[in-house]
């Protein structure tokens, strides 16, 4: 190998850089975006585009907390995150309820067939809630849920418990089988084997999915769409975009700031977790 | 206990047991509230459902006939067809950029990642809110840089979401926008699990950079790069919510897509038969995307 020149290698690593910061601005400019946004004063923010001496990126005039006073103080905001939290902690309930012991089952107990099981789990990821939300509205009606938050709890479930159910899966296939085997040669059984050791060395996979059932379940926008109707039982997904544009008047800075209020923890909640994250989409992919 | 080679031959009948019994609860929802709902959709595509009462009758395939022959139907399924493969080929190229990009060390790079996850992170109702602000029609921010570098003359204007072009490009930008970091861990990943001996020996035998992206690594990442296709593909192709927050599929049902065409039918309009009829239109491209999948999996054993 020949190594490159100096120059060469100069001008290789500025166009490396300049690479990752293009994409960098592209990535976070909204969010930018969202800031600027939420803390202009009015007389700022709303100066027509065509004003080419008023330069946009910028703040013009002092910042201001008018928009997020009005958005705590005077909209549902807090109420919507309130809905979201709730319908979440269930949804994750019954989400490790169903998916810690299933994941198990196919990581350890299921053999072959559990193979074809778990690729059938996966498959489920590709049926769209596009597809599913027709069917459900009958059902949902069927059982008189219609604007109500169990629609959601019922439902959500059936992104989330194949997710987790996957997750946790190649969370419990990462454990050494040794840690079950000793503790039933020293006489325990399987199901004590399972309470007594696997479950706590298996509370990073069940925190993951947690987490990850509760972001789905904040971003989830279709089925909450679909079904609550009261501005009141709203969660924040439909909340924000559906019910803070009064008429056709937009309070961009209030709107704004709620966007960027729920989105931000989540993204650090991500960013924590994203190698479990990438592990839940490429298990085996990647030896 | 003696290692096995499959663990299907060791297992006791008492863990067979128990393993049915953990399993179950988890399949008999998914079977009750994904392949029941499912074989639903179907069923209501074939009768005269409509939101407002219970009772249907069989109509047979007219509501498929009634929906072909739409305009507006075929618009959204060249629409969704467009959406898909523009946005997937732009984020699987940008995509291999950025994790090339991505993979040498520098200054910062953790912070780098955490900043270009945040679009797939954010829930989307909101990040398109976001840009519903961006694109507005009086106070784009892209139209007044537009202007200051002259690419708009004066008296000239874009309304990004008023137009179907425009819509359709802007459409596009808030898809590739959120789904390149998704392709790009998941490329990374794939990057990353190639051993340096593989990249040293390519170096050695004389190969160049370009030989060494076709002929080593993009073998060697296929199985990785199948599962990003294949799940941008299915993120991109069922997606109402861009459509519905953006454009609400106007101006005159211009940029719909099949998902927020079967909304507005279905849901909006309730005519259940009809939206169900229309959203079973994306099944075909499911079912070829699963085939897809498993044959990848039997063959380099993806999952």
């Amino acid at each position: 190998m020949v190594a490159p020149s100096p120059t060469r290698r100069l001008v290789g690593a500025v166009m490396h850089r300049a690479t990752v910061l293009l994409f960098i601005a592209f990535a976070v400019f909204p969010f930018y975006w969202m800031v600027v946004t939420a803390f202009k004063q009015n007389a700022d923010l709303y100066v027509g585009a065509t004003d080419t001496t008023h330069n946009p990126f910028i703040f013009n005039r002092a910042p201001t907390l008018d928009h997020l006073r009005t958005l705590f103080g005077q909209t549902l905001y807090l109420t919507w995150l309130t809905n979201t939290l709730l319908v979440g902690v269930v949804v994750v309930a019954i989400t490790l309820a169903l998916a810690v012991p299933a994941g198990y089952s196919l990581a350890r107990l299921s053999g072959r067939w559990g193979e074809r099981l778990s690729i059938g789990i996966f498959l489920t990821y590709l049926i769209p809630s596009t597809l599913l939300f027709i069917p459900f509205s009958r059902l949902v009606s069927l059982l008189g849920l219609t604007n109500s938050h169990w629609a959601l709890i019922l439902i959500y479930p059936t992104f989330t418990v194949p997710f987790c159910t996957w997750l946790l899966m190649a969370f419990f296939k990462s454990l050494p089988k040794e840690i079950e085997e000793s503790a039933m040669v020293d006489g325990c059984s399987r199901a004590g084997a399972i309470g007594r050791i696997v479950l706590p060395l298996a509370v990073p996979g069940v925190l993951t999915a947690v987490i990850f059932a509760l972001t789905l379940v904040i971003q989830e926008f279709v089925y909450s769409l679909t079904f609550i109707s009261s501005v009141e039982k709203m969660t924040v997904s439909v909340g924000v975009p559906v019910a803070l544009i009064r008429g056709d008047v937009y309070y961009w800075g209030s709107l704004m700031a709620a966007c960027l209020i729920t989105s931000v923890p989540i993204a650090i909640v991500y960013n924590f977790f994203l190698d479990r994250f990438i592990a839940g989409f490429t298990v085996g992919a990647i030896k | 206990m003696s290692p096995a080679p499959h663990a299907g031959d060791t297992l006791r009948r008492a863990d067979r047991r128990l393993g049915v019994a953990m399993l179950a609860p988890a399949l008999t929802y998914i079977t009750l509230l994904v392949a029941l709902p499912f074989l639903l959709a179907l069923f209501l595509s074939l009768t005269n459902s409509s939101a407002g009462s219970l009772d249907f009758s069989f109509v047979g395939l007219q509501n498929f006939r009634s929906v072909i022959s739409n305009p507006v139907f075929q618009r959204s399924l060249r629409n969704t067809f467009v959406f898909t493969l523009v946005s997937q080929t732009v984020v699987i190229v940008l995509g291999n950029v950025l994790a090339r990009a991505l993979m040498k060390p520098f200054f910062g790079k953790s912070v780098a990642r955490f900043l270009i996850l945040m679009p797939w992170a954010a829930p989307i109702s909101l990040a398109t809110l976001g840009w519903l602000w961006i694109y507005d029609s009086t106070f784009s921010v892209i139209n007044w840089l537009l202007l200051v570098i002259g690419w708009l003359g004066p008296g000239e204007w874009y309304y990004w979401l008023g137009d179907t072009t425009l819509g359709m490009i802007a459409i596009i930008t808030i898809h590739v926008w959120r789904m390149l970091p998704f392709s790009t861990v998941i490329l990374l990943a794939g990057l990353t699990s190639i051993p340096n001996e593989v990249r040293e020996a390519a170096a050695i035998d004389g190969a160049g950079m370009l030989a060494r992206i076709f002929q080593v690594e993009i073998p060697i990442m296929k199985p990785i790069l199948i599962v990003a296709l294949l799940f941008g593909v299915v993120f991109t192709f069922t997606d109402m919510s861009l459509v519905y927050l953006l454009t609400r599929g106007g101006p005159y049902n211009s940029t719909h897509v099949l998902a927020s065409l079967a909304f507005q039918d279905g849901v909006l309009g309730g005519d259940v038969g009809r939206g169900a009829a229309v959203a079973i239109f994306l099944v075909p491209v499911l079912v070829v995307l699963a085939v897809v999948m498993l044959r990848a999996s039997r063959r380099a054993e993806v999952i």
